[in-house]
């Protein structure tokens, strides 16, 4: 870390505190218990559940929960009744394994465990091999990655392990230098006595084994020593990256899984009754098998395109699905049916009355890579291999699905190609499953991405109303309903909320699951009186999920675009309202930051107009300041098939994400999150009309492209006092999706109502068909070379 | 089925299947050559984007048997074999700057960008901003600033 304001070599600014701020959330000083594990080579382990206390022993009432106890505390706590060990082994080579009961997605985190680990042990991180463990049951509610709380939750239990491991090589090492174990040093995964003499911990591994399984008490560096954690790192997996090495689902050769992919229902959720042409699909090239299953008409086949080829071919008898002639109108008609009402509580009767509503239409939180596994049932046990999120609720629901014991079922975890909350489900692990099992032979089973946005999960519509009173220049009342179609947890989070029950805040008795996700996330950061936020949710037919920061993008939206409305009533400058009216300090300085660094204010041509919002959530803060051109010359670009529109020009967001394990990794979740914002602000929605959504293609679902990115962007992770990590990987989305929504405002004039923008235009592509499912390859590749 | 011949990565490779089976598949399915990524097969996405006689193409939109035996494929696999390195400057700019998060288009994107550079190249200019916004590859984690330093570094390496 540097001082403020200095510049990294990579372009990632780091700032420290200059005002006294309150002392980081701390880890008690007392030794940590971990273990030596017996075997023939060093061994050595922690409990997942080391250094997860809760935030608090008494949690008081409202109004703001997530403040003292938020759904990371929650994530982190649940970790207290599996008792169970992650364990790092030293090889002959003097390499660490590490198996990461997490998922990378993109994320970083296992770059990032390699870091704590080389930094506890004094060894290269290039040293460290960090994989994804299967599906381990034993883990019972504490292998699901989400909630960014992979670092909160693994810190110190990595940390632990590591220091238990130098312990034993240092003792080892005496041994076999003859020495004192204070006379001996440890650097890149050497140790050396005062004289120079050296041995490795490759050398050491089997000296330092233990015959049986022993409990020991450790300490941990201390922050001031870290040479490794806080310093930028690339990922571990770059070269592999940039060369077409690193392996995906897709890319993993199983004997005998060939190409399978699924004709869908033409309506959102329907199923077939029967394939009308089997003769002639099985007849068709490369053809090997098709089945009828509930969610299609699989096709398995030599390659994938014979399977698309087979699909479109396909004459299925359809049972219309759940939500048949139903359109966005209806569905909204739905939500505002089911809106809680406004109770304001008693104001002064010369207070005045701020009322807005915004309406969130669906968002698809599909992946580049599809919904993908792979899948080889046999009579008394299968094997999966998928990106998953929560591998044990796959392994169940595997297990069921195909009528086995779970313990029949093996579940590998892959490396995703991204995420966003997207592979919290098993859709497809299940799904192949199912298949390989009708046809009894191995699957490698893909979605098209025309099935992604169709059938895939989604981000539910919403609505958020917002009431606020204000009364000579202070808010008296905040009030905010969000209303949603129901979103699915059933990934696992239920069943730890379900077996922490009797431990959680006393204020969440009585909320439903979501609700209760809604209470442990939702935190107004602005000193607004009498807060209340409540949640309510309508209809399961639509298949949802926790798309990248859940509730947050939406809620924060009707926030910030409310606290402009707010800071335009009292005659305040948006930023300035906002500085006087935070009551969190990190938000405070991530507020300050940008406006700084980003220079609010500033002169800018006509039809260029900055936005400023704030975000506190994961025990952290962000602050995004967006400069948005609305020129005609801008709007009005034409590019084919595309929607171009106004575009931000300039995005600079300042995070605290407590203690900063890896820089560089921070900096690029938040580059992301900025990204999805501008999507989510502008562009990126699916249609719902007639019983099934009209995206098919990354043409159709307008996801931020290089034409609508930035030319400048600029991330500052502030420093942090903390000795813990908070939360990263979603903690970019909120703040950036509100910026630019309070920016439109301020450009037009008119504050907009419904999300993306451009959802109400005319629509900006030729809807694909649905009979066939999914659109023709083209053939015409050669004449559009460049 | 049919024979096709035709080069990849320097070899060349003759293949057992029928003539329309797009290039991606061949490739993907037939020769287990996986750098090329599928991401919508019909060429929006460009995860799979590759060279074919040192031009950007998108293998999901060609028929194996539209390519002649002198047809030149290369896919990211290939790549560095293109100059005298272990890393093509495309690719080292693209780890110095540690641009990918998933990876998964990253190969799309660096083969694009080699392409873009050469286009312009080709017309006596260096990469602008205007050139970058015509890349059409998707980045669902959203890397594009990192993919814009990372083009205009490897550019003036190439």
């Amino acid at each position: 870390m540097t001082t403020a304001h200095d510049h990294d070599a990579d372009g990632t600014r780091t700032m420290r505190s200059t005002d006294g701020s309150p002392p980081g959330r701390g880890v008690s000083r007392r030794g940590f218990v971990g273990w030596v594990l017996a075997g023939s080579t060093l061994a050595v382990a922690a409990d997942l559940t080391t250094g997860a206390q809760p935030a608090q022993a008494a949690v008081p009432t409202p109004p703001q929960v997530p403040e003292l106890y938020d759904l990371g505390d929650l994530q982190t706590q649940s970790a207290l009744p599996t008792s169970q060990l992650i364990t790092i082994t030293v090889d002959e080579d003097g390499l660490a394994h590490f198996a990461m009961p997490r998922m990378e997605v993109g994320q970083g985190i296992t770059t990032a465990a390699a870091m704590i680990i080389a930094e506890e042990l004094d060894m290269a991180v290039e040293d460290v091999r960090v994989t994804l463990a299967p599906a381990r049951p034993e883990l019972v509610f504490n292998q699901l990655t989400g909630g960014s709380n992979t670092m909160q939750s693994m810190f110190t239990p990595i940390r632990v392990a590591a220091s238990v491991a130098k312990g034993r090589l240092l003792a080892a090492a005496a041994t076999a230098l003859g020495a004192q174990v204070s006379g001996l040093t440890t650097k890149a995964g050497v140790v050396t006595r005062t004289d120079g003499a050296s041995v490795t911990y490759g050398e050491l591994s089997a000296a330092a084994a233990s015959d049986e399984t022993v409990a020991v008490e450790v300490g941990l560096k201390a922050r001031d020593g870290f040479d490794v954690l806080g310093t930028p790192r690339s990922r571990d997996d770059a070269l592999a990256a940039v060369t077409g090495r690193k392996q995906f689902t897709m890319d993993l050769d199983v004997p005998d899984a060939l190409p399978t992919m699924l004709c869908r229902p033409p309506t959102l959720n329907g199923s077939p009754r029967s394939l009308r042409n089997r003769a002639q699909v099985e007849a068709m090239p490369g053809v090997t098998d098709v089945a009828v299953v509930d969610t299609g008409v699989a096709v398995r086949a030599a390659t994938f395109g014979q399977c698309i080829d087979a699909v479109r071919a396909m004459d299925v008898d359809w049972e219309g699905g759940p939500v048949d002639g139903e359109d966005d109108a209806s569905i909204l008609a739905e939500l505002k049916r089911a809106e809680i009402p406004m109770v304001v509580p008693k104001v002064p009767l010369l207070a005045t009355t701020l009322d807005l509503e915004v309406e969130f239409m669906f968002r698809s939180s599909a992946a580049l890579e599809p919904n993908c596994a792979i899948a080889d049932v046999r009579p008394d046990r299968a094997t999966v291999w998928s990106g998953l999120k929560a591998p044990i609720v796959a392994q169940r629901d595997v297990a069921k699905a195909v009528g086995l014991p779970q313990s029949a079922v093996e579940v590998n975890v892959v490396t995703g190609g991204g995420s966003f909350g997207h592979k919290l489900f098993g859709d497809a692990a299940v799904e192949a499953a199912v298949v390989s099992k009708a046809m009894g032979k191995p699957v490698k089973l893909l979605w098209h991405r025309a099935d992604e946005p169709r059938q895939g999960r989604l981000h539910p519509m919403a609505t958020s109303r917002v009431r606020a009173t204000t009364l000579a220049g202070q808010v008296l009342t905040y009030e905010q309903r969000h209303t949603s179609v129901v979103t699915d947890f059933g990934h696992g989070l239920g069943e730890r909320l379900t077996a922490l029950a009797a431990e959680l805040p006393a204020n969440l008795g009585g909320l439903t699951l979501s609700q209760s996700i809604f209470t442990l996330t939702q935190e107004t950061p602005y000193d607004y009186g009498v807060v209340t936020q409540l949640l309510s949710e309508v209809d399961t037919r639509f298949n949802t999920g926790s798309m990248r920061n859940i509730y947050s993008p939406d809620v924060a939206v009707a926030r910030e675009l409310m606290t402009d409305l707010l800071a335009r009533r009292v005659r305040k400058d948006p930023y300035r309202f906002r500085k006087e009216f935070v009551r969190n300090e990190k938000v405070r300085r991530c507020l300050d930051t940008v406006a700084e660094v980003g220079g609010w204010g500033r002169s800018l041509p006509d039809g260029v107009t900055q936005g400023i919002a704030v975000h506190a959530e994961y025990k952290g803060a962000t602050a995004v300041l967006v400069e948005l051109d609305t020129r005609p010359e801008t709007v009005g670009r034409r590019i084919r098939n595309a929607v171009t529109g106004p575009r931000v020009t300039k995005a600079v967001i300042a995070v605290d994400a407590g203690f900063v394990v890896n820089p560089r990794g921070l900096e690029a979740q938040m580059m992301g999150g900025v990204a999805d914002g501008i999507a989510l602000a502008l562009t990126s929605s699916c249609h719902l009309e007639d019983g099934h959504f009209l995206e098919a293609s990354w043409d159709n679902y307008f996801y931020t492209r290089q034409w609508n990115t930035p030319p400048e962007f600029e991330c500052v992770v502030m420093d942090s006092d903390d000795e813990l990590p908070g939360g990263a990987g979603e903690a970019g989305v909120a703040a950036s999706v509100s910026a630019v929504a309070c920016a439109y405002a301020r450009a037009t004039g008119t504050v907009p109502t419904r999300f993306p923008i451009n959802h109400d235009g005319p629509l900006a592509f030729e809807p694909k068909s649905f009979v066939p499912s999914v659109p023709a390859s083209p053939v015409n590749g050669l004449d559009l070379t460049s | 089925m049919a024979q096709h011949t035709f080069r990849v990565n320097g070899e060349t490779v003759t293949v057992d299947v029928e003539d329309d089976v797009r290039l991606l598949w061949v490739l993907r399915d037939v020769l287990g050559i996986t750098g090329p990524k599928y991401g919508c097969g019909i060429n929006v996405c460009k995860a799979c984007t590759s060279h074919v006689n040192g031009r950007a193409f998108n293998p999901c939109s060609v028929r194996v048997g539209d390519l002649g035996p002198d047809d030149e494929v290369t896919t990211i696999e290939g790549l560095a074999d293109t100059v005298d390195d272990d890393l093509h400057p495309m690719q080292q700019a693209w780890v110095e700057r540690d641009v990918a998060q998933c990876g998964y288009c990253q190969p799309g994107q660096i083969m694009a960008a080699v392409a873009l550079v050469r286009a312009v190249r080709e017309e006596g200019r260096t990469v602008t901003d205007d050139d970058l916004d015509t890349i059409r590859n998707i980045c669902r984690c959203g890397t594009y600033t990192r993919i814009r330093e990372a083009v205009k570094d490897g550019a003036e390496r190439m």
